[in-house]
């Protein structure tokens, strides 16, 4: 098995409403290099021992979301400080840094899932295809802005079920199933489940195995239509060949959706992501592409944390 | 013992066994002191006597029970008689333990599943949570009698008479109407408990997957949620039956204890809801040889029966509850 050598891409056929912009250089925190990831020079000084990254051909990026001078606070704590950073479809996003470093609660913050926390409060402005997201409704931000958790956490219902529930409205039982069967079928041929699930699409979906668990959400997910897809450490609790699996899928997924991924496993952020944020402390220090940050960091926290000095 | 025996346990300890395994709780305590030998055998003596006092009761029914119990008796009403042969049989108190059953699971199911959800998931301010649950635990700790006592207080008032006033207008707080609500009161704490549970084991990133496309909470709770918790509120509800089943006090204040159904009115089926009638429990209580039908052989079978209704019960909570361990997230 190729674990470090993701499917060729396709280009990018249509590019909605929103118009293609040529990759801007503004997160403060920025080192040069950022945008869709290129070859791995051959002389690029590694200080990270890792799977070198394969070529991969480009895929022109959409801005979709901004994240700017964002910080969480749960109470007093400060969790996440003053973050800024562009969300692009055609690119993955990894964030990587230690436990506790606001990785996840900055990725909860993009579709409004820090406010279930009742002490949580955010400073700062994100916005959606240009629209500031405090003002959509928390419900249809979160369909345009999905996301899979860490623990595959299917609903106690059937394969075809859980991918029904997020097409309908609420807590609707209409439409029924024989007018969602296309939608669903999509949805799961998306997220590379429709193959294994295809004769039986009433199996519980309990009983699928993790990673195909695990890409049932990401089916799930993709139902709704998002334009962002918030990934949380969605492969820290299954097997490395559903890993490789579903990394080859987020890999795909990039032109379709805007890609954030959380994840402890620096390899695995090598592997997929073509921009890398590392995070410390609740403080963003230093965001650049992929080859960069893993090649030549410019701080010298990242080059201690993707060398394994510390976390 | 034999020869075999004891060169087993005087010779060398097998090969397979790794040194620290110990094959029986007797066999690791060879090494403790005696305080703790003589703890773990009163704790095996107490095991044990228990259960042979469960069987003793069990068994003693079982046996007067298949003694006495006749398939007539399934199907023919109970008549006042001096004899054990004409005393008739108990169909009545069997649908009476129906129809109290019925009324009081619901009042009490939907009733304890709204409570549930609302400590489970909402349960805001949290000061008048805390009292919801104390008021429940304080529900499941009531002794059945005082309620029964509320019960009639409150079924004699103006207000709610008319559900136990005979034709000819008195107001006696005895019908099954009145038996039923208050019973619900004794199967409510189950329900709570056991709902609650069973919403409180679904971990939160399944809620936060719900709302994560798109689902408002209520959505969550109703396609989510509930269904998750299914098994334990069937096996809440099934509880609540077995205890509602076995209250003797509540069925003596408010039911009454004619034995057969005495209906009020004309209209079929409410006339016997706001009637008098009998359950088995209080059957049994009238029968016994201290009360005051007293046909024993009469009692002991109806006792049986109540038995096998509520083993019954116990049987398909186990079910239940085995099945909702089966699928789970990890």
């Amino acid at each position: 098995m190729e674990l470090n050598r993701p499917p060729r891409v396709r280009r990018l056929s249509s590019a909605d409403s929103v118009t293609a912009r040529p990759p801007r250089s503004e997160a403060p925190t920025v080192v040069n290099g950022h945008g869709p990831a290129t070859t791995n020079g051959a002389g690029a000084t590694s200080s990270f021992v890792g799977a070198r990254r394969p070529a991969r051909a480009s895929v022109p990026t959409i801005d979709r979301m901004q994240v700017e001078q964002v910080s969480i606070a749960y109470g007093s704590k400060l969790a996440v400080k003053s973050v800024s950073l562009p969300i692009r479809q055609g690119e993955v996003l990894a964030l990587i840094g230690p436990s506790g470093c606001g990785k996840t609660t900055l990725l909860r913050s993009l579709n409004r899932l820090t406010e279930l926390t009742r002490t949580a409060s955010l400073t700062g402005q994100i916005t959606l295809d240009g629209t500031d997201i405090t003002t959509l409704e928390p419900t249809a931000l979160r369909r345009r802005v999905t996301m899979v958790f860490q623990q595959p956490n299917p609903f106690p219902m059937s394969v075809f079920e859980n991918v029904a529930y997020v097409l309908r409205d609420q807590a609707k039982r209409r439409p029924r199933r024989e007018s969602l069967r296309p939608q669903v079928e999509t949805a799961l041929a998306r997220a590379g489940l429709l193959e294994e699930v295809a004769d039986n699409l009433d199996h519980p979906a309990l009983r699928l195995s993790g990673g195909q668990q695990q890409r049932l959400c990401i089916a799930r997910a993709l139902a709704a239509q998002p334009e962002v897809l918030l990934l949380d450490e969605p492969c820290s609790a299954l097997d490395p060949r559903s890993t490789s699996v579903i990394e080859d899928l987020i890999v795909k997924l990039r032109e379709q959706v805007a890609v954030v991924i959380v994840t402890h496993n620096l390899q695995q952020a090598h592997r997929i992501a073509d921009n890398v944020g590392f995070m410390y402390l609740g403080e963003l220090v230093e965001y650049a592409s992929s080859t960069t940050l893993f090649g030549s960091p410019r701080q010298q926290r990242t080059k201690d944390y993707v060398s394994g000095a510390f976390g | 013992m034999t020869e075999a025996t004891l060169g087993a346990s005087s010779g060398p300890t097998p090969p397979a066994s790794p040194p620290g395994a110990r094959r029986s709780a007797a066999g690791s305590s060879s090494t403790w002191s005696l305080i703790d030998r003589l703890g773990l055998a009163f704790a095996w003596f107490l095991g044990l006597l228990f259960c042979a006092i469960t069987a003793a009761i069990v068994i003693f029914l079982a046996v007067q029970g298949i003694r006495y119990l006749r398939p007539y008796m399934l199907w023919t009403n109970p008549k006042v008689s001096d004899t054990q042969a004409g005393s008739g049989g108990f169909l009545d108190p069997m649908l009476g333990t129906l129809i109290v059953s019925t009324i009081a699971i619901a009042i009490a199911g939907p009733v304890g599943v709204g409570v549930a959800v609302w400590l489970s998931e909402y349960s805001r301010p949290t000061g008048l949570a805390r009292a919801v649950e104390s008021t429940i635990e304080m529900l499941a700790g009531a002794p059945t009698v005082a309620l029964a006592l509320f019960g009639v207080l409150l079924f004699e008032s103006p207000v709610l008479g008319f559900l136990s006033t005979t034709s000819h207008g008195v107001v006696y707080g005895y019908s099954f109407f009145a038996a039923g609500a208050i019973l619900s009161l004794v199967a409510l704490p189950y329900v709570v408990a056991s709902a609650r549970e069973g919403l409180q084991a679904i971990p939160n990133h399944v809620r936060e997957a719900s709302y994560a496309v798109g689902k408002t909470k209520i959505a969550t709770i109703r396609r989510v949620l509930l269904p998750a918790a299914r098994p334990s509120v069937i096996t809440g509800n099934m509880l609540g039956v077995g205890h509602v089943i076995g209250d003797t006090a509540i069925i003596l204040l408010l039911l009454g204890d004619t034995q057969t159904f005495q209906g009020v009115g004309h209209v079929p089926l409410l006339g016997i809801l706001r009637g008098t009638g009998s359950t088995l429990t209080s059957y049994v209580f009238d029968n016994a040889p201290t009360g005051a039908y007293n046909q024993p052989n009469k009692a002991y079978a109806a006792a049986f029966v109540l038995l096998l209704i509520v083993l019954g019960l116990n049987l398909v909570v186990d079910v239940f509850g085995r099945r909702s361990k089966d699928l789970r997230w990890s």
